[in-house]
């Protein structure tokens, strides 16, 4: 406790948090408010939400997916390129030439399947909970967008690693874009750079898949949390209380 | 609104509500407590469990990685990952452009006005609320998209459009038991429509994934491995 005081209590600490770390309310609601990434926490919380039934954590489990796949993506960066054939050579070399290689994709990967399962159940926990009633309308829409985000994300990672999984998955996909009336055959040409599923494809998902959709995805998730905050936090299984009056047995 | 004097306690939020505005959620007094500890605690435990999983999962199961991409040979069966199979099996049903474009576009613009509509905002159960009008406009699309769904043999999607409207309209039928006709009648209407679409998206998904072979044929996934 002493050596705690000494380190918490000197003018460099206190320069860099500058409210203590004695457990008073005060120093609680100090640590939300004057912290740039925890400010996005009001500095208080319904108990009710806290409990797993309320909201089954499901918005924050694929939050913290999402920064798993920050981390493996940007390390799995350093060992990739996107041209063929050498990004099959640099998953070869994962494979067998990088050390814990196999474990930093095996984690990207799982992560990317777990966060769309995820993400497709927050919606339905959100939507049984009636969590979308008004205000909170339109943060449901951003709530799609960003869905529809987290499939492209992971669909145009599927390309990347270029063997036949890869190339035929992704040929089966954009063949759908063909169907697209009007513009199909234009759009699955501007997405692919040419006709088939070839080097120009690789550049443009790895393009799409490590700085558009991203950025995309993080500007929207920054919407969707604000808009959540600004309308008093998430709203857990209590949206689906009945008002009082409609409880007619 | 009157600051209380007790600085510990809720101060209480009132709300006037015109008769024309939309209907808002009446949040009762709830207890508060501060998000440190109380819920950073929690999320730091969450990030913990979630890492520790991904990892033993990463440890125990490799990501699949096949031959090189080759343009000359197609697989068969050529699959999408397993999100979009539920896709590309409506595919072996309609035409692409129905399949492809319509559908899903239809869905994504189903989800995003689903707030806006009062049905959706609702809370009491389909048969806590004058149903019968109901009833019968929700017998009448059934019977048109049963019939469509025949005509195009979509077994997986008639199969589940069938099953959720018998449940929907069991609490109407006479012989139902007074048990099973308080709690399916508690039921909303658009817990009925969402668990409907939800039912066929994952129905559609799983015979995509474990159920069809080369030439999308279908296959026992127990007897001839899944492709």
């Amino acid at each position: 406790m002493h050596v705690l005081r000494t380190l918490t209590e000197n003018r460099v600490w206190r320069s860099i948090v500058r409210h203590g770390v004695r457990p008073t309310n005060r120093n609680r609601v100090l640590l939300i408010t004057e912290n740039v990434f925890l400010h996005l926490h009001a500095a208080k919380a319904r108990r009710r939400n806290l409990d797993l039934s309320s909201t089954y954590y499901l918005g924050g489990l694929a939050l913290i997916l999402f920064g798993v796949l920050i981390v493996t993506g940007f390390l799995l960066m350093l060992y990739y390129h996107p041209s063929v054939p050498q990004a099959y050579d640099d998953m070869k070399e994962l494979q067998f030439v990088v050390s814990n290689g196999p474990f930093l994709r095996n984690m990207h990967r799982w992560a990317a399947h777990a966060m769309v399962f995820v993400v497709f159940l927050h919606m339905l926990r959100v939507f049984y909970h009636r969590a979308f009633r008004p205000p909170r309308e339109f943060n449901w829409a951003v709530g799609v967008v960003l869905l529809i985000l987290t499939l492209l994300l992971s669909y145009t990672g599927y390309l990347l690693p270029w063997d036949q999984l890869a190339l035929w998955g992704v040929s089966v996909g954009t063949n759908m874009v063909n169907a697209m009336p009007i513009l199909g055959r234009q759009v699955r040409f501007l997405l692919l750079g040419g006709n088939i599923v070839g080097e120009n494809a690789l550049l443009r998902f790895y393009v799409l898949h490590c700085v558009l959709l991203p950025l995309g995805l993080v500007l929207g998730l920054a919407v969707h949390l604000w808009r959540v905050r600004k309308d008093g936090g998430v709203l857990g299984s209590a949206g689906r209380r009945r008002p009082s009056g409609v409880n007619t047995p | 609104m009157e600051p209380s004097s007790d600085a510990r306690a809720v101060p209480k939020r009132v709300a006037l509500i015109r008769r024309q505005a939309p209907a808002r959620l009446l949040e009762d007094r709830q207890e508060l407590v501060t998000t440190a500890p109380h819920l950073l605690l929690r999320e730091v435990i969450l990030i913990e469990v979630v890492v520790t999983v991904l990892a033993l999962v990463s440890l125990l199961f490799d990501a699949p990685l096949e031959e090189i991409a080759d343009p000359y040979h197609t697989p068969n069966p050529a699959k999408a990952p397993w999100y979009f199979l539920g896709l590309q099996e409506l595919l072996h049903y309609f035409p692409p452009v129905v399949a492809g474009a319509l559908m899903p576009a239809l869905a994504v613009i189903a989800l995003v006005v689903i707030p806006y509509f009062r049905v959706n905002v609702e809370v009491a159960g389909l048969y806590e609320r004058p149903w019968k009008r109901r009833l019968i406009i929700l017998t009448a699309v059934t019977a048109v998209a049963a019939g469509l769904l025949v005509a195009k043999r979509v077994w997986p999607m008639l199969v589940p459009t069938v099953a959720i409207y018998l449940l929907l309209s069991l609490p109407a039928m006479p012989f139902c038991p007074a048990g099973v006709r308080r709690r399916l009648g508690r039921v909303p209407l658009a817990d009925w429509i969402m668990t409907w679409f939800v039912a066929v998206a994952v129905i559609l998904t799983l015979i995509g994934i474990l159920f069809r072979g080369p030439q999308w044929a279908w296959t026992w996934p127990w007897r001839d491995g899944v492709y």
